[in-house]
Parts: C-alpha cells; sequence; structure tokens
C-alpha cells in the first residue's frame, strides 16, 4: 500500500520546477520532506494531490495509475502552515465538515470527531469558535480535520511553522504518537531537521526542485550520500572546508598542513570537500586546532552556537548551556576527524563517520 | 501558470451569460453599426451608403462634422473640469474625514446622500435651486452681485452643469478615497511621526502613494459618467443657452430623434463607443502597472 | 547620557483595577540604561507589546511616570519623545530611493546635507544595503524593504532609545540569523539603547545584554541570558526559556535535602524550613541518565535530536526530561537519574527561594 511518484517532472514555461523525483511513499511510516524554503517541498505536495499534472512522469495510488485523477476524485487531506478553519463553525463542526460533505449518519460523524478530538487533546474545546482558540489549538483542529476523514492521503505542509516554540515543542511531542494511529499515507513537509528527527520514519531531503536522498530518518542524518543532503540536514548549517590530500597530509585552501587524521587516513591523493556539523567541533583546543575569531554568538534556551571566522569561512560551534562569547574575541576551534564527511569535487560521499 | 484539471461541462454554465450578452450588447451593437453603414429613404427603405457618415462625421468643414467636433470638445472640456475639481475634492474631505469612534457612520452616511438622488430628480431639484428669484443658489449669486443666469449666460449654464456634477459625485471619490486610506496600516503614520514628517510629507510620502489605485479608479469612473453625462444639462439647460453646454449625448439624441438621421446618430455613437472604450482600455493598462510595479 | 527610567509604571484597561488580573502590565521599576541592549519577552498577551506602546507614547499608562533622563515624559506624544522605532512589517515610503528612505528622519531634523550624506552611508554600509542606495524602495524583497526599516531606526545619533517591534516576524526563516547578528553588531557599532520585543527565545537571548522575562503582565526575571538559564526566578522561566524547558517536582524540602515521594535528592544549598507549594526544579540539561548510581525511573520514550538525546522518564509517576549522555549503555523500560545538585533549584509559589551556601 503506497503512493509511488515514477520519474515525475514539472515544468512551468521554460523552467523545472520539479526535476525527475522518483519516490516510493509508504503507508504506516511517516513520509518527510525536508528541505529549505522553495526547495519543492509545497510543489511536490501538490502534484500528489493532484493539485498540479506532472509534465512527465506517473504517480501510482496502490499500483493505480492516479497520474490525470483531479484531486476532488481521490481522497486526499491537508493541512496548511495557514490556519485554515471555517470561522463560523465550532470546532466539533470544522472537524466533523468533511465527513458532513460525505453525508455520513451521525452517529457515525459523533463518534469519528469525539476520537480525534480526544487523539488532540481538543475535547474541552469542541463547543468553541476558531476564534477563541489560540494558534496552537487551531492548528490540532485543522490536524483533526484531515485525520478525521480517513483519507488515503495525508499532506501537511509545514504545520507548525508558524506557532511559536513553545507550543511547536509541545505539538512536536504530541503529534508522532497520533499520526501513528493513522491508517492514511502521511506526508509531512518541513524545512528543519530536528522535527524531521523527532518524527522519525523515512526523510527524503529535497535541493533545488530534486531529491538528493530518500531513506530511513536517522540513517540519512548520520550518513549523508551527497553534500545536498547533509546541508539541507544541517542546523546550524554545515561546518565546510575544502582540503587537498597528499600523501600522509591534507593541506587546506589556506596553504596550512594537517595530518591526514581519523576517517582522512584510508583516502587516495586528491581534492575534498570536509562536511561536519556544529557538534563535531570543540571550541578551544591544544593549539593543534583552526584558529580564528568569534563573529557572533547565537544561544538558544538551552545551548550556545559560537559563529567563528576561521579565514576560509564560518564555522558554528556547540557550546551546551547559555554563555556569552564576545565578538572579535580570538577563538580556536577543533576538528574531530573521526566525524567528519568526507566528499569529492562533485558533492559524493567518499567516507563517512567512523 | 500550470494545468488546471479540465472539464467541458463548465461551458454550460456559461451559456446562459453569453446569451445574455448577445442580446445585450452584441445584437444592439450590430444593429448600430448597420444604421451606421446605410440610408433610410423613409421608414423601413435602407439602401448601402458605406463608410460616408463617418467621413462626414470625422470631418469639420462638414455641417455635422463641425458639430460633433464642438459637441466632443465641450463634452472633453467638461469631463476635465469636473475631475479636476472632483478629485481633489474628494481626497481632501476624506482626509478629513474621522477614522475611529462614532462619528464614523454619520458622517460617511451624509457624505453618501447625494449619491442616492436619482439623475431627473437631482435636475428638478437644481432647476429650482438655480432660478434667481426664489432658488437658494442662483439667488446667492444674484444677492453677492454676480451675473449670474443659468437659461441666458453661458458661463452660468456651465458653472451649474458642474457644480451640480460636483455636488453629487464627488461622495463617490470621497467614500473610495477614504477606504483607500483606511487601509494604510497605522504603522505607517506612527512610522512618520518618529521620523519628524510634517503633515504635507506623510499625504505625499504615505498617503498618496498608497491611494494611487484607488484613485484610478475613481477617475475611471468619474471619466466615464462624465463623458456620457446627459440628464442634468437636459432638465436644468436644455443643452443652451445656444449650444453652450450640448454634449455629446445630447447632440446625439437631437440628431437621432430631433432630425430622425439615423445613419448620422449611428456613427455618431459607434465613434462615441469606441473613444470611451480606448479611455477604459488606457485606465486599464495604467492600474494594471501600478499593480505590477508594488508586486516586484 | 539619557536613561530611561520607569517609576511604578502600569496599565490597565479597567478604569478601577482590583486584582492582578485587571492590569495588562503590572507595575513596574526599571531603569534602562544608554547603551545597552534589552528584549521584552514573552507569549503573546504577556504585556511586553502595552510596555513597548508605554515607551513609545502610544499608550499614556494609567499609573506611573516615565523619565526620559530628568525629563517625565509621561504624556507627552510620540513625536516629542526623541526614540525611533522598527515595526513588525515593514514601513517604507514607496516614493523614495533607498538612500531617501534612510535620510528621511534626519532631512525632516533639517541635518546639514553633508552630514546627511555621510551618516546614510555608514547605516547602509552595516547593513549591507550599500549597492541598492539608488534604487527605488518598493520595488525589493520584504527582507531587504525590513532592513531599510531598521537603517531608518538607526539613522539617528541622537535618540534616546531604538524600538524593535518583533522585526523578523516577515523575514526567511534561513536569514533570520544573519539579521540577528547584523543587529548585534550594529548595536556594538552604535552606542544607543535599545529596546527589543519577541517571543521567540533565540531572538532575545541572542540580541539583549538583559532580558525581561513577561507573563500575565508582569516582569517576572530580568537577567543575563546566563542568569536566566542558570537560576530562573520563577517557574514560568524556568518553563519559557530553554527546549525543552526545566523540570518540576512537588517536593518537601528539609536543610540540603530535598524529598520527593520516597527519594531523596541532594540540594546545592541549604534551606529554611518552607510551607506552601514548594517545588524543586532542575533543567533537563542538568538531569541525566547514569549508569552509576541514581534514582530509579521509568523511560516512557527517548527522543533523537542528532546532536542530542532525551529520554522522557517518569519518577514515582512524576513526568521528568532527562540528557542520555553520548556512552550510555541503558536499555528497556528502567534506568537510574542522577542530578546536578548545584542546579537543583528550590521554588516555594512558584518563586525561587535563595539557599545557604552549606
Amino acid at each position: 500500500m503506497s503512493l509511488v511518484l515514477e520519474n515525475i517532472v514539472l515544468k512551468s514555461g521554460a523552467d523545472i520546477v520539479i526535476d525527475t523525483v522518483s519516490l516510493t511513499l509508504r503507508r504506516g511510516v511517516m513520509n518527510v520532506l525536508l528541505g529549505p524554503t522553495l526547495a519543492g517541498k509545497t510543489t511536490l505536495m501538490r502534484l500528489m494531490a493532484g493539485l498540479d499534472r506532472p509534465s512527465a512522469g506517473r504517480l501510482l495510488l496502490d499500483d493505480k495509475d492516479v497520474t490525470g485523477i483531479p484531486v476532488r476524485k481521490r481522497s486526499v487531506a491537508m493541512v496548511y502552515q495557514q490556519f485554515v478553519n471555517y470561522p463560523n463553525l465550532t470546532v466539533f463542526e470544522n472537524i466533523a465538515s468533511p465527513l458532513r460533505v460525505a453525508r455520513l449518519p451521525a452517529a457515525e460523524v459523533e463518534s469519528r470527531v469525539r476520537h480525534a478530538a480526544a487523539l488532540l487533546r481538543l475535547e474541552p474545546l469542541l463547543q468553541r469558535m476558531p476564534a477563541e482558540l489560540s494558534g496552537g489549538q487551531q492548528q490540532r483542529t485543522a490536524i483533526a480535520r484531515a485525520l478525521v476523514k480517513r483519507a488515503d492521503l495525508v499532506l501537511l505542509d509545514e504545520p507548525l511553522a508558524n506557532l511559536d516554540y513553545k507550543l511547536r515543542e509541545e505539538l512536536r511531542e504530541q503529534l508522532p504518537p497520533i499520526f501513528a494511529e493513522s491508517n492514511a499515507i502521511l506526508v509531512y513537509a518541513t524545512t528543519e531537521p530536528t522535527e524531521a528527527l523527532l518524527l522519525g520514519g523515512e526523510t527524503a531531503t529535497v535541493w533545488q526542485g530534486r531529491v538528493t536522498q530518500h531513506g530511513p530518518t536517522s540513517e540519512i542524518y548520520r550518513s549523508p550520500l551527497n553534500i545536498a543532503a547533509a546541508r539541507v540536514f544541517s542546523d546550524p548549517p554545515l561546518n565546510e572546508l575544502a582540503v587537498e590530500k597528499r600523501g600522509g597530509a591534507v593541506i587546506t585552501a589556506a596553504g596550512r598542513q594537517l595530518p591526514a587524521a581519523g576517517v582522512l587516513a584510508g583516502l587516495p591523493d586528491g581534492h575534498y570537500r570536509l562536511g561536519f556539523r556544529c557538534d563535531d567541533v570543540t571550541l578551544g583546543g591544544d593549539g593543534t586546532g583552526f584558529p580564528g575569531t568569534v563573529s557572533v554568538t547565537e544561544l538558544s534556551g538551552s545551548e550556545s552556537f559560537v559563529h567563528v571566522d576561521v579565514g576560509t569561512g564560518i564555522w558554528v560551534c556547540l557550546v551546551r548551556g547559555v554563555h556569552d562569547w564576545q565578538p572579535g574575541a580570538p577563538a580556536e576551534v577543533s576538528v574531530d576527524m573521526h566525524r567528519v564527511f568526507v566528499f569529492d569535487i562533485a558533492g559524493n560521499l567518499v567516507t563517512g563517520r567512523s | 501558470m500550470m494545468d488546471k484539471p479540465t472539464n467541458n461541462r463548465a461551458w454550460f454554465f456559461v451559456l446562459p451569460v453569453l446569451v445574455l450578452v448577445l442580446f445585450s450588447s452584441i445584437v444592439p451593437v450590430m444593429t448600430v453599426v448597420n444604421y451606421s453603414l446605410q440610408d433610410s429613404m423613409g421608414v423601413n427603405n435602407f439602401f448601402w451608403n458605406g463608410d460616408s457618415w463617418f467621413r462626414d462625421l470625422l470631418n469639420p468643414d462638414t455641417e455635422i462634422g463641425a458639430r460633433f467636433a464642438d459637441a466632443l470638445l465641450r463634452t472633453i472640456a467638461f469631463s476635465f473640469t469636473a475631475l479636476a475639481v472632483e478629485v481633489p475634492l474628494g481626497i481632501a474631505i476624506a482626509l478629513c474625514l474621522p477614522r475611529r469612534g462614532w462619528s464614523v457612520g454619520i458622517s460617511l452616511v451624509i457624505m453618501a446622500l447625494p449619491m442616492l438622488i436619482p439623475w431627473n430628480v437631482v435636475g428638478t431639484m437644481w432647476q429650482i435651486f438655480a432660478r434667481q428669484d426664489i432658488g437658494l443658489f442662483g439667488a446667492a449669486l444674484t444677492g453677492i452681485g454676480l451675473p449670474y443666469n443659468v437659461t441666458q449666460g453661458s458661463v452660468s449654464a456651465w458653472v451649474t452643469i458642474v457644480v451640480i456634477d460636483v455636488w453629487h459625485w464627488t461622495p463617490l471619490v470621497i467614500l473610495l478615497s477614504y477606504a483607500g486610506l483606511r487601509a494604510i496600516p497605522d504603522a505607517f503614520y506612527q512610522a512618520a511621526r518618529i521620523d519628524g514628517a510634517s503633515r504635507w510629507a506623510v499625504f505625499v510620502n504615505i498617503e498618496l502613494p498608497k491611494l494611487q489605485k484607488v484613485l484610478v479608479i475613481a477617475v475611471l469612473l468619474r471619466f466615464m459618467q462624465t463623458f456620457m453625462i446627459y440628464t442634468e444639462p437636459v432638465v436644468v439647460t436644455g443643452g443652451g443657452p445656444g449650444s453652450a453646454t450640448t454634449f455629446l449625448s445630447i447632440d446625439l439624441v437631437k440628431i437621432a430623434i430631433g432630425q430622425v438621421d439615423v445613419g448620422s446618430a449611428a456613427a455618431m455613437s459607434l465613434v462615441y463607443y469606441i473613444i470611451i472604450l480606448t479611455a477604459c482600455w488606457i485606465f486599464f493598462t495604467v492600474m494594471t502597472q501600478i499593480d505590477r510595479r508594488g508586486d516586484r | 547620557m539619557t536613561r530611561i527610567a520607569l517609576d511604578g509604571i502600569a496599565h490597565s484597561y479597567v478604569r478601577h483595577p482590583r486584582t492582578d488580573k485587571d492590569y495588562a502590565l503590572r507595575p513596574l521599576h526599571h531603569v534602562w540604561e544608554q547603551g545597552m541592549a534589552y528584549a521584552l519577552l514573552g507569549p503573546s498577551g504577556c504585556g511586553k507589546t502595552t510596555l513597548l506602546n508605554i515607551i513609545s507614547g502610544l499608550i499614556i499608562p494609567s499609573e506611573g511616570r516615565l523619565l526620559f533622563g530628568d525629563r517625565d515624559v509621561t504624556r507627552l506624544p510620540t513625536e516629542q519623545r526623541n526614540i525611533a522605532q522598527v515595526f513588525q512589517f515593514p514601513v517604507i515610503y514607496d516614493t523614495m530611493t533607498v538612500a531617501e528612505n534612510l535620510a528621511f528622519p534626519l532631512r525632516n531634523r533639517k541635518m546639514p546635507k553633508a552630514l546627511i550624506t555621510a551618516r546614510v552611508a555608514e547605516i547602509a554600509a552595516m547593513l549591507e544595503l550599500t549597492p541598492d542606495l539608488n534604487r527605488r524602495a518598493r520595488g525589493l524583497t520584504a527582507d531587504a524593504k525590513q532592513k531599510i526599516s531598521l537603517g531608518r531606526g538607526l539613522v539617528r545619533s541622537d535618540v534616546s532609545a531604538v524600538l524593535f517591534d518583533e522585526p523578523l516576524t516577515v523575514i526567511d526563516p534561513a536569514l533570520k540569523w544573519e539579521l540577528r547578528s547584523k543587529l548585534k553588531a550594529v548595536h556594538r557599532a552604535l552606542d544607543l539603547l535599545m529596546i527589543y520585543v519577541t517571543h521567540d527565545q533565540t531572538e532575545a537571548l541572542t540580541f539583549a545584554d538583559r532580558v525581561v522575562v513577561m507573563n500575565e503582565g508582569q516582569a517576572v526575571q530580568i537577567g543575563t541570558p546566563e542568569e536566566l538559564f542558570e537560576r530562573p526566578d520563577h517557574t514560568f522561566v524556568g518553563y519559557f526559556i530553554g527546549s525543552p524547558g526545566m523540570n518540576f517536582l512537588p517536593a518537601r524540602v528539609e536543610g540540603n535535602r530535598a524529598y520527593v515521594g520516597g527519594n531523596t535528592i541532594a540540594l546545592g544549598a541549604a534551606y529554611p524550613e518552607l510551607t506552601d507549594a514548594v517545588q524543586i526544579g532542575v533543567r533537563p540539561d542538568f538531569t541525566t541518565l547514569t549508569d552509576g548510581p541514581g534514582l530509579t525511573v521509568q523511560v516512557r520514550r527517548i527522543d533523537d535530536f542528532g546532536r542530542k538525546r532525551l529520554a522522557h522518564v517518569t519518577l514515582d509517576g512524576l513526568p521528568l526530561v532527562a540528557t542520555v549522555p553520548p556512552g550510555w549503555a541503558g536499555d528497556g523500560s528502567q534506568a537510574r537519574v542522577g542530578f546536578d545538585a548545584p542546579h537543583v533549584l528550590v521554588y516555594r509559589n512558584d518563586v525561587r527561594v535563595e539557599g545557604v551556601a552549606a
């Protein structure tokens, strides 16, 4: 039971919006589309829903070709970034609306709505109007409406993006068990790697209209197959360094020579790009690290991200807890060479963390 | 941009509108075109006349051509005068109206009142208003020593028609501008106060640019209405004195019904129609360009 | 040097406020110092916007006085207060170029032309607007427009304060951190008092020297980002700052020991006997699953954040979030948890109690 995208292409005029995407989205797992704004996630969802027709390629739902079938004739539910509810209906009627359209018997409507409301903790709010709800409650109502329909395909397009971070944090934890109960093919688009990791399931990294990698979420996080997937799956941005391996040493673009330690040891000679995340580096060291100056420190609630200018670019270093480094202060960054990803010049993974 | 799901049954729903449009505009227009290309010798006795009605009409040396050119010039002059008064006045009044509180509703209703009066009633009202003996307007002007006489003086007649139109239709400009002003977020005014902008600078740099779109619509509507003005001059001045207030529409009726010169009248109304269409097209182009510039 | 003093400022939309609930902003005494960056942080409806509007002059407070230096400005209109403000949505003058937009506040104050040009160039360079200076402002992207708004707020060097009202709302998430760091750099370069309203903890903590955490009309703590993380004065601060928020457990406290159900937890300080609702609070960052000695908990779920793992556990039925250390070997449903004693804090009726060093 699955939705299969087979070599899907979408052109708009001369522009290729979606470039030959093949994906298999299975029922019973969370399918995450991870990519930055405008990468093509929403467009892919519109194609899956049948709102747009692909320029080439086929769309198979449970082995049936559904390529040309418009959205009205399919069983699709969608949740958007904006909170979309009927302002003149109560929460109960909002959730019930797709069932009313389908002319289900009243008792069935009642029981399905109650069940969805219980899952999303909306029971005390059923008689309220959307205007009387917080953003989180409004979005939970929209999600309940999508689930209650028992559609074959449920598309969630950055549903938490417009919520305050505390609400986002809470809903992120509440959603996975709720989705686990659904029998639909679930597709969830997000820009945030953390959200993808918490949702688990399978992830497709989307970059400039292409799917750069597809597989189990934590596997992609831990071994991205190309630099595009690694960049998409890194927040703060991936730290990068261009090097040349020559014998037992690697030479950086700035002319620094380092022993080829860790994963670099077994590489054949040539040019490479190293990629490593903020938690693969430490601030400070024994003098063998990369010298730089602090450009800014970003403080989230429990972590500090120190941006250090190392000459060849800016690297981000994670420091646990809240500490402020003064901009302009000298800093040394030590890179754990066992934890870097090595990409070739074309951007494909050569070797990963040991 | 992208393919929408298509369904040919949709045409069924459009069919009634197409039939309606056929009978309400296409058939009448074609009848007029038909008349404009023929001459008649009495009732229902038509023969082909080619484009000679049009050639006469557009040649100022012929009698009908001179008459048409005069009426056209008069109409254009009237439209421009009315617009030149109504648009600035409408904006000015809209700026003075209260933006919040209980007085908003009352002021808007009072402002809108003249628009609710039918044209011929307006004409009749002003016919009395303009009388020197008992009319408020006429008597007042005469009282302060101005040589005012709506039936004898062409300037008086002109001024009266313009004043009527201003009184009747400035409210439209006021309401449109007011809506446009209300749509400007408070933050803009607050920012301007913080930036130390003068009232005039606020008007020039915030209000006027934000009103641009609304004003194009107001000008378009007012242009079309003033260009087709008929009832007021017919009732108040009868197109006179002489032909001082004989605008295109009045002349058209005089030729078509007064002289039963159907061919000339048909040609005239077609030219008239094309002028209005062209003007609308120009406004439409301007409007979409403003939109596009705003989107970039 | 100007400083802004709030002398018992409070605001209520009710004529005769009786209880705390009647106040949109409860009475507040505070001094904002020249050259400092402050953030007002809290959820929607916490009173932060009311406070900002009082400073900008949009709202006249129902109680208290507002002083700019020695001048009482409580009732002065905005334009006489000598402040600059940046709004949630970009406010630009459509008819002007970028340079004219930036120059507008200076031109209105009749500054000499040469000085205006120099200052506009300086601010434009800081915000990387220099290449666009001669372009019409209306054609630019939302990000660029908001940079112009920021620039107009910063262009005057003589203002008492620059106020920011959630200025990054319309900015694309990918560009937010860039503007955030730019603002911080600008603050260091210019000796201005800045007040920044936001509901986003990262924006507040990154930008500000001091953060005012607000909830239900009350400023519950004013402190540095470190203080808010290490020693939240109020349970709300513990909850609101940090992802996820602090763990709270109802407890009985005796000396330097806390008793939670049948468990004993060591504290970093000694406390007098406490009555009423007593809780201990400890951040997930200082609550760690351990292979060594610790309290026995039931593991409900482990969330993998990539760079860290957090366990949702229960201690005698009470929910807790704990850090899973990289080398942790345990599995199954039972585990032991350890608390970092100096970071276990004590709260009485939601307010932190200061202990005596043992």
